[in-house]
C-alpha cells in the first residue's frame, strides 16, 4: 500500500513545478508574440475593407477620376486606374511568364550542374531581392528617357516591362523548382519509350509541375500588381482610359500610383478615391493568394491526379 | 540530364570493321567498357544475345549489370560522365556511332525500369504516350488493347482505361509499364530488376507475361533472384567484381560466365559462379 500511494503521488500533475512553470509561461509568451505578429495584417486588411469598402459604389468603380480641386463633392471614379493596373500586370505576364518558365526549364532539365545554370539561379535570386525602385529607375533610364518605343516617354508599355523584372525571378525559380520535384522516373520512363527530350518535357514534366508553376507566377502577379515604385518612374499616371492601341504608348494610370497621388491631396473627394482603390488592390491581392494556395493545395506533383 | 556526348575511346574506324550479321543474334557486346568520370564500373565484356530468347544478368550488387543493360539502349548517355568503349552491336549496327540518334535506339531497344514508373496520366494514356511518340497512325484503342493483354493486364484494367495508372496495385503497374514498352514495338525489352518491388505473386505474373513475351522479343533482364534467373532465362551472364589493383581502391565489374542457363545452373565452369549459385556470397 505504501508504495502505492508513493507512486500515485508521484504521477500527479504538479502545477507549482519550476519545469510545469516554465512550460505554461514559454507557451504563453509565444502565442502572444503570434498573435502580436499577425496583428498588423488583420488591422491593415480590415481597416482598408471597412474604410475603403464604404467608398466603393457602381460609379466609383467606372468614372475616370476628376482633376483634384475642380469638384470638392466628388472626384470621379477609379475605372481606368483599375484598367491601367490590369493592362500592365498582363504585358509584365506577356514577357516575363514565356522566359521565367523557358529559363527554369533550362535550369531543371537542361543546364548542368556548370557555372552557367549557379550563375543564372544566383542572379534571379539576387533579382528577387533588387528593391522595385531600382526596376524603375532602370526601365527609366534604358526606355523612357532614351525614347527607344517609337519615341514615346512614360507609357503604359514601359511600366508593364518594368512590372516583368519584378516578376521574373520568382516565375524562374518556382518553374526551376517545381520541375526538381518531378521524379527522375518520370524522365526515364519517357526515354525509355522512345521520347525525344522536347517531348520529355512537354508531356511529361511540364504537365506534371504545372500547379506549382502556376502558383508561383500567381505570387508574381499578385507582387506586381501591387508595385508603386517602377510605376511613377515609368506609366506615371494618367486619368483617362485607353481607347486605342496608340494609347499604350502614353501615360497610364494604375492604381497604386493613383493612391500614392490622391491620398496625399488635401481633398476629402480624392482621399475617398484613393481608399476605394486600396480596397480593389487588397481584394486582388488577397484573392490572388487565396487562389495560389488553393492550386498548390491540390499538390505539385500528385501521383492521383491527372 | 543533359544528353552527353558519348564518345568512344577505343573506337572502331568506320568501315574497317564489318560487322557479320548473324540472324540469331539481336545485340551484340564487343569489349564493352563502361567508365562513370574516371573510375571504371565494369571492363571487357563479350557477350552474344539471342533474338527472341530470355537473357538474365545476375550477379552481386555492384557489378555493373545494371549499367550494361542500361548501356544497351543508350540510356546511360543520361548520366553525366559515363563513358563506353568498345562496341554494343544491335543488329549489325555499333549503336554507340557518331551518326546514331539514342531516341532512335531507344524506340528499337524498350526498357522496364526497377520501380514501376506509370505516367501520372489515365492507363489509357499511359500505352498511348509511347504510340504517339512514336508517330502510331492505327488505330489506338485496338493498340491500347493489344498491348495490355500481351502484358497479362488486360483484365485488371479492361474497365478502369481512364483512370490513373497509379490506381492500380505495384504488380499491375508494372506490368502496365511492360505493356506501355510493347506497345512502341520494339526489338528488345530490356527490364532492371522489374519484380524487386513487387510481392512474390506479382512477380510470378511479370515472369509469365515474360515467357509469352518471348515469342516476339528479345527480353534482357537484370535480376537478383537466382530462382528467377533459372525460371524465366534461356541464357544467363554472371558478372563479379573485383579489386582494381593493388594500389587502386574500388571495384570493377567483369563478366565471368555466360552460357545457357540450363548449364550455367548444373555445371558451372567457374567456381565462383558455382559459389554465387549456391548461395555462398553476393
Amino acid at each position: 500500500m505504501k508504495i502505492n500511494s508513493f507512486s500515485a503521488k508521484n504521477l500527479k500533475y504538479d502545477p507549482s513545478l519550476s519545469r510545469n512553470i516554465g512550460n505554461k509561461s514559454l507557451t504563453v509568451i509565444a502565442s502572444l508574440f503570434a498573435a502580436i505578429s499577425v496583428l498588423p495584417l488583420v488591422l491593415v486588411i480590415s481597416y482598408v475593407l471597412i474604410k475603403g469598402g464604404s467608398y466603393i459604389n457602381w460609379e466609383t468603380l467606372i468614372l475616370e477620376p476628376e482633376p483634384p480641386g475642380d469638384d470638392l463633392l466628388s472626384a470621379g471614379g477609379i475605372g481606368p486606374a483599375i484598367t491601367g493596373t490590369l493592362i500592365m500586370t498582363l504585358i509584365a505576364s506577356i514577357i516575363s511568364i514565356p522566359v521565367g518558365i523557358g529559363g527554369g526549364i533550362y535550369l531543371a532539365e537542361y543546364s548542368t550542374s556548370g557555372r552557367f545554370a549557379n550563375f543564372i539561379r544566383f542572379g534571379s535570386n539576387v533579382l528577387a531581392g533588387v528593391p522595385s525602385i531600382i526596376a524603375g529607375v532602370f526601365i527609366y533610364a534604358i526606355i523612357v528617357s532614351t525614347k527607344i518605343l517609337f519615341g514615346s516617354m512614360f507609357s503604359g508599355i514601359a511600366g508593364g516591362i518594368s512590372l516583368s523584372i519584378l516578376m521574373l525571378p520568382t516565375i524562374i525559380k518556382t518553374t526551376d523548382e517545381a520541375l526538381k520535384l518531378v521524379p527522375n522516373d518520370m524522365r526515364n520512363a519517357a526515354f525509355g519509350v522512345g521520347a525525344s527530350k522536347f517531348t520529355m518535357i512537354s508531356k511529361i514534366t511540364l504537365p506534371a509541375a504545372f500547379r506549382s508553376i502556376s502558383t508561383g507566377i500567381l505570387l508574381a502577379l499578385a507582387r506586381a500588381a501591387g508595385e508603386t515604385a517602377p510605376l511613377i518612374f515609368t506609366a506615371l499616371f494618367s486619368r483617362y482610359y485607353i481607347t486605342s492601341f496608340n494609347d499604350l504608348f502614353y501615360e497610364m494610370g494604375s492604381l497604386s500610383v493613383l493612391i500614392y497621388n490622391f491620398a496625399l491631396e488635401p481633398y476629402e473627394a480624392q482621399n475617398q478615391l484613393a481608399w476605394a482603390a486600396s480596397f480593389i488592390l487588397v481584394v486582388v491581392l488577397l484573392s490572388l493568394n487565396i487562389l495560389s494556395r488553393w492550386i498548390a493545395k491540390l499538390g505539385s506533383f500528385s501521383k492521383s491526379n491527372l | 540530364m543533359k544528353i552527353s556526348n558519348n564518345k568512344m575511346m577505343n573506337k572502331p574506324e568506320k568501315g574497317n570493321k564489318n560487322y557479320l550479321k548473324d540472324n540469331s543474334i539481336s545485340v551484340s557486346l564487343d569489349n564493352v567498357s563502361i567508365k562513370y568520370d574516371n573510375s571504371v564500373a565494369v571492363k571487357n565484356v563479350f557477350c552474344d544475345i539471342k533474338k527472341n530468347q530470355v537473357t538474365s544478368f545476375i550477379g552481386p550488387s555492384g557489378c555493373g549489370k545494371s549499367t550494361v543493360l542500361r548501356a544497351i539502349n543508350r540510356m546511360n548517355d543520361l548520366i553525366e560522365g559515363c563513358k563506353l568503349s568498345g562496341s554494343v552491336i544491335f543488329e549489325g549496327i555499333d549503336i554507340y556511332a557518331e551518326d546514331i540518334d539514342p531516341v532512335e535506339v531507344r524506340r528499337r531497344i524498350g526498357m522496364v525500369f526497377q520501380q514501376p514508373n506509370p505516367f501520372p496520366k489515365t492507363i489509357y494514356e499511359n500505352i498511348a504516350f509511347g504510340a504517339r511518340v512514336n508517330g502510331y497512325k492505327g488505330n489506338m484503342d485496338e493498340l491500347v488493347e493489344e498491348s495490355l493483354k500481351k502484358a497479362a493486364v488486360w483484365e485488371e484494367c479492361k474497365d478502369k482505361l481512364n483512370e490513373s495508372g497509379y490506381s492500380l496495385s505495384g504488380g499491375q503497374q508494372q506490368r502496365l509499364c511492360i505493356a506501355r514498352t510493347i506497345s512502341i514495338e520494339p526489338d528488345v525489352i530490356l527490364m532492371d530488376e522489374p519484380c524487386s518491388a513487387l510481392d512474390p505473386l506479382s512477380t510470378l505474373k511479370i515472369e509469365e507475361t515474360i515467357h509469352e513475351l518471348k515469342k516476339n522479343y528479345t527480353i534482357i533482364i537484370v535480376t537478383h533472384n537466382m530462382q528467377q534467373a533459372n525460371r524465366v532465362s534461356d541464357h544467363t551472364a554472371f558478372f563479379n567484381t573485383e579489386k582494381k589493383g593493388k594500389d587502386v581502391s574500388g571495384k570493377v565489374g567483369f563478366l565471368v560466365e555466360f552460357g545457357k542457363t540450363k548449364n550455367m545452373f548444373n555445371s558451372p565452369k567457374q567456381k565462383s559462379t558455382q559459389d554465387y549459385i549456391s548461395g555462398k556470397f553476393g
